[in-house]
C-alpha cells in the first residue's frame, strides 16, 4: 500500500457513481419484495419511500416488515433494525484509512450512506491504493438513489408482482457479494481467516441462530484467526 | 398517501438505530484507538464479514447453490464485471432449477 493524502473529489463521487450504476441490477429484485411487503402489511406508499429514503438498509427492512402491525411496532422494528445492522458497525471501523482524514459533514453524511456494497467496493479500492474517499459517498447516494426508488416501484406494482420465496432471481443478493468478494481477496494469507469464518458462520446458522449471529460469529472469529496467525508471525 | 404517526415514529426508531452502526463502529475507533490485535482482526474483518454472510445460504441452498456461487465467482474472475458475474450466477441457479 503505497502512502499519500486522502482527497475528496467530485472525479471520486462520480467514479463511485458509475461504479453503483452497474450494482443496481442485481438490486432490483430484493427492492420490488421489500415495497410488495411493505404494501401488504398496509404501509402507504409515502411510508414505503420514507422508511427506504431513511433507513437503507434491506434487510432489516424486511425483517421488519415480517413483524409489522397496527399500530406499528415502534419498539420491535427498533431493536430489529439494531440487530440485523450490527455487521455496518465494524465496517466503518475497518474504512478508518479514508474516514481519518475527513470531518464534519463529510465524514459523518459519508457514514450515513455505508452498506454492503459500496463498502465492499472501498475496501478494494483502498488495498489497490486508491485514496478518493468520495467514492464511498458518490456509490452511496446512487445506491440510495436506486434503492428508494425501486422500493416504491414495488409498492405501486404490488398487485402485478409475482415472485415467490426462493425464485433464483433472488440469488442476485448472493451472487453479488460473491462477485465483490474476488477483489477483496488478497492472496494465499486470506485462505485461514476466510475459511474459519466461514465454519463459524456455518455452524453458527444450523446451531439454529439466526440473523445476525451467524455473520457476526463468523466476522469475529476469522479476523481473530488472522490476527492471531499474524501475531506469530 | 397517509403519514401516521405511529408508522413514523417506528421508522424514525430504525433509521435512529441503522446510523448510530454506521457511525458508531467509527466513531467508537476514532474515540478509542485499539491496540494491534484489534488493528489485525479490522485488517482481516472484510472479507470475513462477506464469508459469513454467503457461508449459511450457499450451504443451505446445497449442490445448487454452490454451483451457481462457482459460477459467480468463475465469472467474476474471467470477465471481471460486477453485472455479468451476477448474471451468469442467477443463470446458471435457473438453469439447474429448470433442469431439476
Amino acid at each position: 500500500m503505497k502512502p499519500g493524502p486522502v482527497v475528496f473529489t467530485r472525479v471520486g463521487a462520480l467514479r463511485g457513481a458509475r461504479l453503483a450504476v452497474g450494482l443496481l441490477p442485481a438490486m432490483v429484485p430484493f427492492a420490488l419484495v421489500v415495497g410488495v411487503v411493505a404494501d401488504s402489511k398496509g404501509l402507504s406508499f409515502l411510508e414505503t419511500v420514507l422508511m427506504s429514503a431513511l433507513v437503507f438498509a434491506g434487510t432489516s427492512q424486511i425483517v421488519a416488515l415480517e413483524l409489522w402491525r397496527e399500530p406499528a411496532p415502534v419498539l420491535g422494528a427498533t431493536l430489529a433494525a439494531l440487530v440485523i445492522n450490527l455487521r455496518l458497525a465494524p465496517m466503518g471501523a475497518a474504512l478508518s484509512p479514508w474516514l481519518d482524514r475527513l470531518r464534519g459533514v463529510r465524514l459523518w453524511g459519508t457514514l450515513a450512506t455505508l452498506v454492503d456494497n459500496t463498502f465492499a467496493v472501498c475496501i478494494a479500492d483502498q488495498r489497490q491504493g486508491g485514496r478518493d474517499a468520495a467514492l464511498l459517498l458518490g456509490m452511496g447516494l446512487t445506491m440510495w438513489a436506486g434503492w428508494t426508488t425501486m422500493t416504491g416501484v414495488g409498492h405501486a406494482a404490488a398487485g402485478l408482482i409475482r415472485l415467490p420465496p426462493g425464485h433464483p432471481v433472488f440469488f442476485a443478493g448472493i451472487a453479488t457479494i460473491l462477485a465483490l468478494m474476488v477483489p477483496i481477496w488478497r492472496g494465499r494469507g486470506d485462505a485461514v481467516p476466510w475459511l474459519v469464518a466461514g465454519i463459524a458462520a456455518a455452524l453458527a446458522h444450523f446451531a439454529g441462530l439466526g440473523p445476525p449471529w451467524p455473520v457476526l460469529a463468523g466476522a469475529l472469529c476469522g479476523a481473530a484467526a488472522g490476527a492471531w496467525r499474524d501475531g506469530r508471525r | 398517501m397517509s403519514l401516521r404517526p405511529d408508522v413514523l415514529l417506528a421508522i424514525l426508531g430504525m433509521a435512529i438505530a441503522t446510523y448510530v452502526l454506521r457511525a458508531g463502529g467509527y466513531a467508537l475507533l476514532r474515540a478509542f484507538r485499539p491496540g494491534p490485535f484489534v488493528q489485525a482482526m479490522l485488517h482481516h474483518m472484510p472479507g470475513c464479514i462477506f464469508v459469513a454472510f454467503v457461508a449459511p445460504p450457499l450451504l443451505q441452498g446445497g449442490v445448487p447453490h454452490l454451483l451457481a456461487g462457482a459460477v459467480t465467482v468463475g465469472a467474476m474472475l474471467a470477465l471481471r464485471s460486477y453485472l455479468l458475474a451476477i448474471a451468469a450466477g442467477v443463470g446458471a441457479l435457473w438453469a439447474l432449477a429448470l433442469a431439476a
